[in-house]
């Protein structure tokens, strides 16, 4: 075997075209380093699994059956995150010193995200100091050679994914660390970091992959660890339900992108990504319908991925995960795999007109859709999950409109802001238990009508939420001013026939028609937006505090490894804006990306084939720079937020057993998320199920076996009878038979 | 000619598990167990080089046809042709090229697995039954490597008998009925194909009076045949080997036989057996009949077939509350996708179906070795009685997410390798059946993940789960091996696919030779896909 794959790696080249003098420092390394935290995680996970089996129950005598089922691991089904490890300190699990597995963790799996994101960064300046244009590929072996089918284990460094390396691996340091606080006392502890640690390898292949096959093998392998993290307490029925659902939903939308790898491979005879975008512009023409269809099926894999109407029903269920990986996954990372591969598939998307428009029209409708499930849930969670996937409409909707650097843009910034709030709402969260723990009180610790007043318990939290909540509700200068600003401007300008798309149709209207449809309905969605998030922040951290006297006492500040990043993430939220603003912004200046915006001016290479397509074959207006956009932007943030707190008047909110769930129609449609779920339910899980039991009983047992066994197997057992009769051992029977055949044989003979 | 280079390897695999089953009958019945795992560690050591000595395309074999010419053979390797029975034209003629060379390389990696697999779980009868696996496997490599087809036949049978006792004796409940419908509904078959073999004999020498009888598979390759012919003997042979895949609607022998069988047998069967169906189309049904195989209708009613058992069955397993039924059914999915391969004619799609045989191969075995092991632990195989596991035997919790991930074709494992091989060679002919085919992936979840879920997963309610022992040494050394292929196939498929690809072209021209000749038929191809090889 060793001999085979050092002919493999003589035959494939180990290193194919070095670009302008950039040669990628340990490449290899950055994806590798998680791959080796997992091994070493998962080593102690298993061993820590194996320590705390839980004990036979006849030997468990002196303790109360229904106790004793509480502390074992995993045993007990806990609505919220934390509720676990504070079953164990109770117990005193927690105390003394842990045991090597609780430990071994903390550093291995922080350290090789912060390593990787150390050569990632080292990198970045490599390229910057090579000005590089071409993307640069470093072969290491021939994964599938099949005939003409070739694909080699290839990574592919770009700007583009530069971007997404130093946000998975910058981000997932910061959300490690703070796993290090929120997760340490779990006795799946070790479990918990080696998932995580798969998730950041499989993630980093997505991105590095240099092929549509290896891009899909991130693709499905953050499936897995999403799958494995969201049913991370799996002895609750409701959280491994979730993690099934997840799974299974994104494997709807894997089917889109694998058929459309098999479009692209039939048509153009190749999957690697220099492969594909050069040979799409000279074999596929323009609008044709290969490139229409196999976009829209590649589409129809980003919406599973990121979560878009019709596939995104998953991800609000992902939230019985642990809050960290709802930040880094279901928020930063693994959701925006979608818009990513929307924008790595530039090229081909910029020449289907068509599918683009409806990749916008998605995203706009999931913008607004799920904003509105948003301002009616209590869950402070949940309104962070619909918020996420509204956000992620945002993105699409850019990319549909191709605002490719916009997309990315919001993607970049909503990953400071959105993992600040997950990991912001952790720590509500975790304060909230240990109040409520301390008087056994069966109060929703997730529940925003039981908190009220927070800012005076936990003001780092507070102000770290504060300013994300500001950076998501468009108000500058935070970062999601300017990230979204980009996006509704990018609408405002089309409506003005400055997009490419603007004088491209789809179903009879106009490309500046949706446009200007785009840009009033992502409007009315960032007021949404604003609204809930302002909602969230009175519920939570303003007015009364709505817990009960001893519980108050009990509320504090989480600790150093919660907070840091939570203020580096904040910190990231106000200023990630200026990443791509336009002029001289003084300390992104120093890494000399050149004039103008730099983060545009950065992933210029990346998006040059989807230009050059757009000049060949659209004529668009020269885009007029108006301020009414501006303003507007900042009046629907100020007005959501103003909205919000005038609309609850913070004095008079009540906790969850007074305060109803809803109020009027409107209220119970939001509050039961349009009852999209029910409908999937009545529509698909339930006629499948009706269907799958009717093959096994009617077609499998009733009518094949029926046919088999009765038929057959009865029909054999009269036959042989019935035969048998003519074995009567009496000579002259035989003798008749005998004569019987030869007259048979020599007939046939005279016949033919 | 050094023993790799010789038949002596192929002669020493078919009889060295023989000598290894007598010699289980005569020791005590302590011993046997240890006469069977040495017999099947020697197999395997025995076998695991021809790997490397498999050079491809520079097999030093020929073949002497009837009428005195010698042909060389370089696809094929470790030929033999010494005469058995002479007269009849029957010779003990072996060879091994590379379709047959992986499902060799198998059947004895699988066999010491499988003894050490049974090692506490067969607590009766324990010298028949190792006897029984060994002498099973004798037949099962002589089907991969006869090229004399009235030799191919005698392992064909051959290898039934074994399996029917093994099912029949150290079965379930329902063994009986499990034993006799495995043997009829494959009887019904393999009958059927001897008189399609006898046929063929007859009828070159009525072709060739001067030639003499002859069973040989390079002769009878040669047989001139009409297109009625053809037919007749195609789905003679077609359904013998499409109640062996299975292909719906010869599937359900499968279900029962896998309930009942022991662990071992069930592993045996869904590990190389039902390979002898794919391996029987790719080897015979194809290469002797290309006219009728590759006749629009024919390819459209494996396709159909193939869908209905990728959804329909997928969909029938959902449903299943026993574990290993379950299993049984995914089988008939997963083969599913090796019959689309195989009639997608092309490079792509048939080395997909052949890395699917390994594929399937292993991650089914390891589903059935851990339910095995679970079985037991907890005497049954219900779904209802499990839950919870996770927390109670962890290491066995995490071998069955990777089977099970293996199982529904995660990237990196070896399924996904096979599937996106065989659907993207299915798309280049046929993009409508690789499209439905597709969503063969969402019913592989629908039905893997509700079953881990029900097994380890939710609350550890039952007082049986909780202190019950966690896998041990001898289990793991079980699982360790079937873990490592499935990651490198995944992985790194290359030494596979380069082994197998000299013979898959070989057999790929064939076919697009008579394609070319019934051009005049009108086929389903789009014309908007490039030419195929």
């Amino acid at each position: 075997m060793i001999l085979a794959f050092q002919e493999a790696l003589q035959t494939t080249g180990a290193e194919l075209g070095a670009h302008g003098g950039f040669r990628p420092t340990l490449l290899g390394l950055i994806v590798l380093l998680p791959l080796l935290g997992f091994v070493v995680n998962g080593a102690a996970a298993v061993v820590a699994a194996i320590r705390s089996r839980p004990a036979p129950r006849s030997l468990a005598g002196h303790e109360h059956p229904s106790e004793e089922a509480g502390h074992a691991e995993g045993d007990e089904a806990h609505p919220a995150d934390i509720a676990e490890h504070e079953e164990h300190e109770e117990h005193g699990h927690a105390h003394g010193p842990k045991p090597w597995t609780h430990v071994l963790p903390s550093f291995v799996a922080p350290g090789v995200l912060f390593l990787a994101f150390i050569i990632a960064v080292v990198n970045l300046f490599g390229m910057l100091h090579a000005h590089l244009v071409a993307p640069v590929v470093q072969t290491y072996w021939s994964w599938l050679p099949v005939g003409d089918f070739q694909i080699p284990a290839a990574l592919m460094l770009d700007q583009l994914s530069m971007v997404m390396v130093l946000i998975i691996t910058g981000v997932g340091s910061l959300i490690h660390l703070y796993s290090v606080g929120y997760m340490k006392d779990d006795p799946g502890y070790p479990r918990y970091m080696a998932c995580l640690n798969l998730f950041v390898f499989f993630m980093l292949v997505l991105v590095l992959g240099a092929s549509y096959p290896l891009m899909f093998v991130g693709w499905e392998g953050v499936g897995l660890c999403s799958y494995l993290l969201i049913g991370f307490w799996f002895s609750d029925k409701a959280n491994a339900d979730a993690g099934y659902k997840a799974f299974i939903v994104n494997r709807v939308g894997d089917v889109g992108f694998l058929v459309a790898m098999f479009m692209l491979f039939a048509n153009l005879g190749t999957l690697t990504f220099p492969g594909v975008f050069d040979a799409a512009r000279t074999a596929l023409p323009y609008g044709g319908a290969v490139v229409t269809a196999a976009t829209l099926f590649l589409f129809l894999g980003a919406t599973g991925k990121s979560a878009q109407i019709p596939l995104y029903i998953w991800l609000p269920d992902a939230m019985a995960g642990p809050t960290p990986v709802s930040a880094l996954i279901h928020a930063a990372t693994m959701v925006t795999a979608g818009v990513y591969m929307i924008v790595r598939s530039s090229a081909l998307f910029a020449m289907a007109p068509v599918s683009s428009l409806v990749v916008a029209l998605v995203g706009t409708l999931t913008a607004l859709f799920a904003a509105t499930i948003g301002t009616k849930q209590w869950d402070i969670k949940k309104v962070l999950a619909y918020s996420t996937v509204s956000q992620l409409g945002f993105m699409v909707a850019a990319v549909g409109m191709g605002a490719y650097v916009a997309g990315i843009f919001h993607l970049m910034t909503h990953a400071f802001f959105k993992a600040c709030l997950f990991l912001c709402a952790g720590a509500v969260i975790h304060a909230m238990h240990e109040a409520l723990h301390a008087t056994h009180s069966d109060a929703d610790a997730q529940d925003m009508r039981n908190m009220g007043g927070l800012r005076r318990f936990l003001p780092i939290t507070f102000v770290t939420m504060g300013i994300s909540t500001l950076a998501i509700s468009g108000i500058p200068p935070f970062a999601g001013f300017f990230s979204k600003d980009e996006i509704i401007g990018a609408a405002w300008t089309g409506m003005e026939g400055a997009s490419p798309l603007s004088a491209a149709s789809l179903w009879g209207v106009s490309g500046a028609t949706w446009m200007a449809i785009f840009g009033v309905l992502l409007s009315i969605a960032a007021f949404l937006t604003a609204f809930y998030m302002g909602r969230l922040m009175v519920y939570t951290f303003f007015g009364p505090n709505r817990t009960g006297e001893v519980e108050r006492r009990h509320l504090h500040e989480v600790g150093w490894t919660m907070t840091v990043p939570l203020v580096v993430l904040a910190a990231l939220a106000t200023v990630g804006g200026l990443l791509n603003v336009e002029g001289e912004v003084p300390v992104v200046r120093w890494f000399d990306f050149g004039q103008g915006a730099a983060l545009e001016r950065w992933l210029h290479p990346v998006l040059a084939g989807a230009e050059d397509v757009y000049a060949a074959h659209t004529v668009a207006a020269e885009p007029v720079h108006a301020a009414w956009p501006i303003l507007l932007a900042i009046a629907i943030g100020v007005a959501g937020l103003l909205a919000a707190w005038f609309a609850l008047r913070p004095a008079r909110l009540r906790a969850a057993g007074e305060e109803p769930d809803y109020t009027n129609d409107l209220g119970r449609l939001l509050y039961h998320k349009w009852y999209i779920d029910e409908i999937y339910g009545a529509l698909v899980v339930r006629p499948v199920r009706v269907l799958a039991n009717a093959f096994y009983s009617v077609v499998d047992r009733g009518t094949i076996d029926g046919i088999v066994d009765d038929v057959f197997g009865y029909g054999s057992v009269v036959v042989g009878l019935v035969t048998g009769r003519i074995q009567s051992g009496q000579l002259n029977t035989y003798a008749f038979m005998i004569v019987l055949g030869v007259l048979a044989v020599l007939g046939a003979f005279l016949v033919y | 000619m050094s023993f790799y280079q010789s038949h002596w390897v192929l002669t020493f695999l078919i009889f060295a598990p023989l000598v290894g089953a007598a010699f289980c009958l005569l020791v005590s019945v302590e011993r046997a167990k240890w006469v069977a795992l040495v017999t099947g560690l020697v197999e395997f050591v025995v076998a695991a080089p021809i790997f490397y000595y498999f050079q491809t395309a520079s097999g030093n074999c020929s073949v002497t046809s009837p009428f005195g010419q010698t042909h060389p053979l370089p696809l094929f390797h470790n030929c033999v042709a010494a005469p058995w029975i002479p007269g009849w034209g029957i010779y003990y003629r072996l060879g091994l090229d590379g379709i047959s060379l992986f499902m060799v390389l198998l059947t004895a990696f699988l066999l010491p697995l499988t003894v050490l697999g049974s090692w506490t779980y067969i607590q009766s009868r324990q010298k028949s039954y190792y006897a029984m696996l060994l002498a099973l496997t004798t037949g099962v490599i002589g089907v991969f490597v006869s090229l004399d087809m009235f030799l191919f036949y005698i392992f064909w049978e051959m290898m039934l008998i074994p399996m029917y006792f093994l099912i029949g004796v150290w079965g379930g409940k329902e063994r009986i009925y499990a034993a006799v419908k495995f043997f009829i509904y494959t009887t019904a078959g393999s009958l059927l194909m001897l008189v399609g073999i006898l046929y063929l004999h007859l009828r070159y020498q009525v072709a060739y009076p001067g030639a003499g009888p002859t069973f040989s598979y390079f002769d009878l390759l040669h047989t001139p045949l009409s297109p009625t012919e053809q037919w007749f003997l195609f789905a003679a042979f077609a359904i013998a080997f499409c109640i062996k895949v299975p292909v719906f609607p010869f599937h359900t022998w499968l279900p029962a036989a896998h309930t009942q069988a022991p662990t071992a047998g069930s592993v045996v069967l869904a590990g190389v057996l039902l390979k002898m169906g794919t391996y029987g189309l790719l080897r015979f049904a194809l290469p002797l009949f290309p006219l009728a195989a590759v006749d629009h209708r024919t390819v459209m009613l494996f396709m159909v077939l193939g869908l209905i058992g990728i959804i329909y069955t997928a969909m029938v397993a959902a449903v299943q509350p026993n574990s290993k039924r379950l299993v049984a059914y995914t089988s008939v999915a997963h083969l599913g996708f090796a019959i689309l391969g195989i009639f997608a004619f092309n490079l792509q799609g048939i080395q997909g179906a052949l890395i699917l045989m390994i594929a399937h191969g292993v991650s089914t075995p390891m589903l059935f070795f851990l339910l095995g092991m679970l079985y037991e632990r907890r005497h049954t195989y219900e779904l209802e009685d499990f839950g919870g596991l996770a927390a109670s035997i962890p290491i066995f919790a995490v071998m069955l997410v990777f089977a099970a991930f293996a199982s529904i074709g995660l990237p990196g494992t070896s399924g996904f390798v096979s599937e996106f091989l065989v659907l993207i060679g299915t798309f280049r002919v046929h993009p409508w059946v690789a499209l439905i085919g597709a969503t063969g992936v969402i019913f592989a979840a629908y039905y893997m993940l509700p079953m881990v879920q029900k097994v380890i997963f939710n609350a550890l309610k039952k007082p049986a789960n909780r202190g019950i022992p966690d896998l041990n040494a001898r289990e793991i050394a079980v699982l360790v091996p079937l873990v490592v292929v499935i990651l490198w196939i995944g992985v790194f498929p290359q030494p596979f696919l380069q082994r197998m690809e000299p013979a898959v072209n070989h057999l790929v021209e064939q076919l697009q030779t008579a394609k070319s000749a019934t051009a005049s038929v009108a086929l389903s191809a789009p014309a908007s896909a490039p030419s195929h090889r």
